[in-house]
C-alpha cells in the first residue's frame, strides 16, 4: 500500500518507536517567540540542561510586541520584560534572534517562509498552534505547549503519538472575489471546530493545486481551528518556484538535490485515508463568521442558523445576533487586516486593489498590520502605502497586534471588528470585542462601505 | 511534576461546550516570564465583570461547589497552544478534568503537568452534570492505577483510557524530557545517518 504526504515526511523523522507509546520524532526546526519560550528554558536551567541544537533554533518577537514605535523602549513593563527575556535567553544559548528593529523580524509564521527557512519535507514546530501554516510546504508542522518546547530544546525530538490522516479534497473552480480564507472558513463552517481532532490534514484537489503559496498558507493556518494538528499541501513546481532564491534556502546543486527528493514526497495514488472530504469550489462564496468560534461561519449572502444548542446561544448573545439574522449590510466598527492568516504581501495586494481610489466610511477604524519588516517594506516598494494612506486606512509595523490582542491593538467591548485573522473567540481581540472573520477582500469592502457587503455583488 | 495515584473529591460543573483557551487565560495575561500565578486570572472574564467584581452566576464563584475536578462541555481546551491554560488550571487547583471531548494541544499540555484529563462519552457526561446538580457534594473517585472513574451516589463506574506511557509518567511524576534526554545517543545515531 502507498503512503500519504504525511507518512512519508513522519517516517523520515522517527528516531525510535516506544512500544504502545509515542514515537521519538526528530524535529528539523524549531521556531520560537517570546511569549511560550521563557519557561521552556527556565526548566531547562532547573535541571541543568544545555540547548542541544541551537542552530536549528530561530527566535523573533511577535505576539507581545508594539506596532508603533517600536525603535523606542517598550512602554509596558511586563511586554517590556518578556522581549527582554528572550533576547537575553537567545544570547545564552546561542540562538538566532530577529528581534524587534532587525529587518528579519516579524510573525512567526510568516517570516519562517519568507527567509526560507520552511522547506518542503521537514518538520517543524512552534510553541504557537498556528505553527500549521508551514504545511503549506509540504511540511509537517505544529504547534506544540512550552514543556514541549523544552523537550525540544533538550533534544530537538519530541515524543508523540503519530495522528491518524484526514484529506480534505476541492476540486472545481473558484468564483471570482473568492479567496482562499473564503475556502477554508468554508471547509471549517461544514467540519465543525473538532472534526480535526487527533488528525492531520491533507488539502488536495484543482483548488489547492491552483492557489498561490499565500493562500496555501492561509489555509492551512486554520487547519487548528477544526481541531487538526496541522495541514499540509503536497509540494510543486508553485512550491519549488517560491523557495528558490530565498535568503536561507537550498542554491545549486543542493537545491537540484533537494527537489528531486521532494518529488517523491506526493501522496501515492493508492495511499488510504483514515477520514476523507470532497467539497466542490462552485458552493463556496464570501465568508464571514457570526459567532465566537470560526466554525460558526457563513456565506455573505446566507442567514444566522438555527441551533436548540445552549452555547450556540450564548455564542449569539455575545456577539449580539438573533438566530435567522442577515450580517449583509450590518454596520461595523473596526476593520483589522493582519496575523498569520491574512498579513502578507498578496493579501495586501489585494485588499489594496479593492481600496484603489475610494475612501474608507467615517466611522471605520481601518488597521493595517503587515506580517513582517519584509513585507512592510514590499508595501512601500509597491506604492501600496499611498493606496491605504489615501483612503484613510493606518498602517502599522509588524506583530500580531489586535489578533490577539496582547499589546494596545484592542478592539473595544460591544463594538464589530471585521477581521482577517483566525479566531474570533470571545475577548479575543480585547475583553468583549466582537470578531468577524473574513477575507482581506471582505474586510477591505467593510471599510469602505462601513458594513459587511458581498463582495462578489459589487 | 506531581505524582499522581488516586483521589477522592468533590467536582465543579462547567456545564459549556468548546471553552477555548482564550477563556481559560486570556492573552493579555501572558505576559509573566515564569509559571507562578496563573490561577488568578483562570477564566478571568467570565469571573469578574469590568469592574473586578465577581461574577455570581459564573461556577466558579459559587460557593455551592468547590474540588479539584473540573466537568466541562464538549471539546474543552480547543484554540491556542498555550500552555498556560493548563498552568491556569492547575494554580487554582485543578487535578482532573472531565470532558466529552478535549483538544489535541491541551491534552498533552494537560499531562505534561500533572493535570488529567478524562474522557468520558456523551451520555456519561449527562449523567456526571446530573449527579453534582442533584447533590453538589458527591464525590468522585479518580484511580488512575485502574483508570476508573467512579461516583457512588449515582452507580456510576467509568472505564477511561490514557496513553500507557503518559500513564506511567503521570504515576511516577516522570516527565519526557527526562526520557528524551536519555535517549540522546540514539538521536545523534539518527542525525548522522541522515548526514550521511
Ligand atoms: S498572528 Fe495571531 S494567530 Fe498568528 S501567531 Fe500571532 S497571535 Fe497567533
Amino acid at each position: 500500500m502507498g503512503k500519504t504526504l504525511f507518512e512519508k515526511v513522519w517516517d523520515n523523522h522517527v528516531v525510535d518507536q516506544l512500544e504502545n507509546g509515542p514515537d521519538i520524532l526528530y524535529i528539523d526546526k524549531h521556531l520560537i517567540h517570546e511569549v511560550t519560550s521563557p519557561q521552556a528554558f527556565s526548566a531547562l536551567k532547573e535541571r541543568n540542561v544545555p540547548v542541544f541544537r541551537p542552530q536549528q533554533i530561530v527566535a523573533t518577537a511577535d505576539h507581545n510586541v508594539p506596532t508603533l514605535n517600536q525603535h523606542l523602549p517598550i512602554t509596558d513593563e511586563l511586554s517590556r520584560n518578556q522581549v527582554a527575556k528572550l533576547r537575553q535567553n537567545c544570547e545564552e544559548h546561542n540562538i538566532e534572534l530577529y528581534g524587534l528593529g532587525h529587518p528579519y523580524q516579524g510573525i512567526v509564521h510568516v517570516i519562517g517562509p519568507e527567509l526560507g527557512i520552511t522547506q518542503p519535507g521537514m518538520t517543524m514546530v512552534c510553541g504557537d498552534s498556528h505553527t500549521s501554516t508551514h504545511g503549506a510546504f509540504g511540511s509537517i508542522a505544529f504547534g506544540i505547549g512550552t514543556s514541549q518546547v523544552a523537550q525540544v530544546f533538550a533534544s530537538q525530538c519530541l515524543l508523540v503519538g503519530k495522528p491518524k490522516s484526514m484529506r480534505i479534497v476541492v476540486n472545481g473552480e473558484l468564483k471570482p472575489g473568492v479567496h482562499p480564507k473564503d475556502v477554508i472558513l468554508y471547509i471549517i463552517s461544514k467540519l465543525g471546530t473538532d472534526s480535526g481532532t487527533g488528525y492531520f490534514a491533507e488539502y488536495a484537489g484543482s483548488v489547492f493545486e491552483n492557489m498561490t503559496m499565500e493562500g496555501r498558507m492561509t489555509v492551512c493556518n486554520m487547519s487548528i481551528e477544526m481541531g487538526a494538528r496541522g495541514g499540509m499541501i503536497a509540494p510543486d513546481e508553485t512550491t519549488y518556484e517560491y523557495v528558490k532564491g530565498k535568503e536561507f534556502a537550498p542554491k545549486g546543486k543542493e537545491l537540484e538535490t533537494k527537489i528531486s527528493h521532494w518529488k517523491t514526497l506526493p501522496t501515492d495514488d493508492d495511499a488510504v485515508f483514515d477520514k476523507e472530504y470532497t467539497f466542490d469550489a462552485a458552493d463556496i462564496g464570501p465568508m464571514i463568521t457570526y459567532g465566537t468560534n470560526p466554525g460558526m461561519g457563513i456565506r455573505v449572502d446566507e442567514q444566522i442558523p438555527t441551533n436548540e444548542n445552549e452555547s450556540y446561544q450564548k455564542a449569539l448573545d455575545y456577539m449580539g445576533f438573533s438566530q435567522g439574522d442577515s450580517l449583509h449590510k450590518l454596520p461595523i466598527n473596526y476593520v483589522f487586516i493582519g496575523s498569520c492568516t491574512n498579513s502578507r504581501i498578496e493579501d495586501f495586494r489585494a485588499a489594496s486593489k479593492y481600496i484603489k481610489g475610494k475612501k474608507k466610511a467615517s466611522n471605520v477604524n481601518a488597521l493595517i498590520v503587515p506580517g513582517s519588516q519584509q513585507v512592510a517594506k514590499q508595501i512601500q516598494a509597491e506604492g501600496l502605502h499611498k493606496i491605504f494612506e489615501a483612503a484613510g486606512f493606518e498602517i502599522r509595523q509588524p506583530g500580531c497586534s489586535a489578533c490577539l490582542a496582547m499589546n494596545d491593538d484592542k478592539i473595544p467591548a460591544g463594538e464589530y471588528c471585521v477581521s482577517t485573522s483566525n479566531r474570533n473567540f470571545e475577548g479575543r481581540q480585547g475583553p468583549g470585542a466582537r470578531t468577524i472573520l473574513a477575507s482581506p477582500m471582505t474586510a477591505a469592502a467593510a471599510a469602505i462601505e462601513g458594513k459587511i457587503v458581498d463582495i462578489t455583488q459589487l | 511534576m506531581k505524582k499522581f495515584t488516586r483521589l477522592q473529591q468533590t467536582a465543579i460543573p462547567l456545564d459549556i461546550e468548546n471553552v477555548d483557551t482564550d477563556q481559560i487565560i486570556p492573552a493579555r495575561f501572558l505576559k509573566a516570564t515564569d509559571r507562578k500565578g496563573f490561577g488568578e486570572n483562570l477564566f478571568r472574564d467570565w469571573r469578574y465583570n469590568g469592574d473586578q467584581n465577581p461574577i455570581d452566576s459564573f461556577i466558579l464563584n459559587n460557593k455551592n461547589y468547590s474540588g479539584p475536578i473540573l466537568v466541562a462541555g464538549n471539546n474543552f481546551g480547543c484554540g491556542s497552544s498555550r500552555e498556560h491554560a493548563a498552568w491556569a488550571l492547575t494554580d487554582f487547583g485543578f487535578k482532573v478534568v472531565i470532558s466529552s471531548f478535549f483538544a489535541d494541544i491541551f491534552q498533552g499540555n494537560a499531562l505534561n503537568n500533572g493535570l488529567l484529563p478524562i474522557q468520558v462519552n456523551p451520555e456519561q457526561l449527562t449523567l456526571i452534570f446530573k449527579a453534582i446538580e442533584s447533590d453538589p457534594k458527591c464525590e468522585f473517585i479518580v484511580d488512575l492505577e485502574k483508570q476508573t472513574l467512579q461516583i457512588a451516589s449515582i452507580d456510576l463506574i467509568i472505564d477511561f483510557e490514557i496513553n500507557g506511557y503518559k500513564k506511567i509518567c503521570l504515576i511516577n511524576g516522570y516527565d519526557d524530557i527526562d526520557y528524551l534526554i536519555n535517549n540522546k545517543q540514539k538521536i545523534i545515531e539518527f542525525e548522522n545517518k541522515r548526514n550521511a
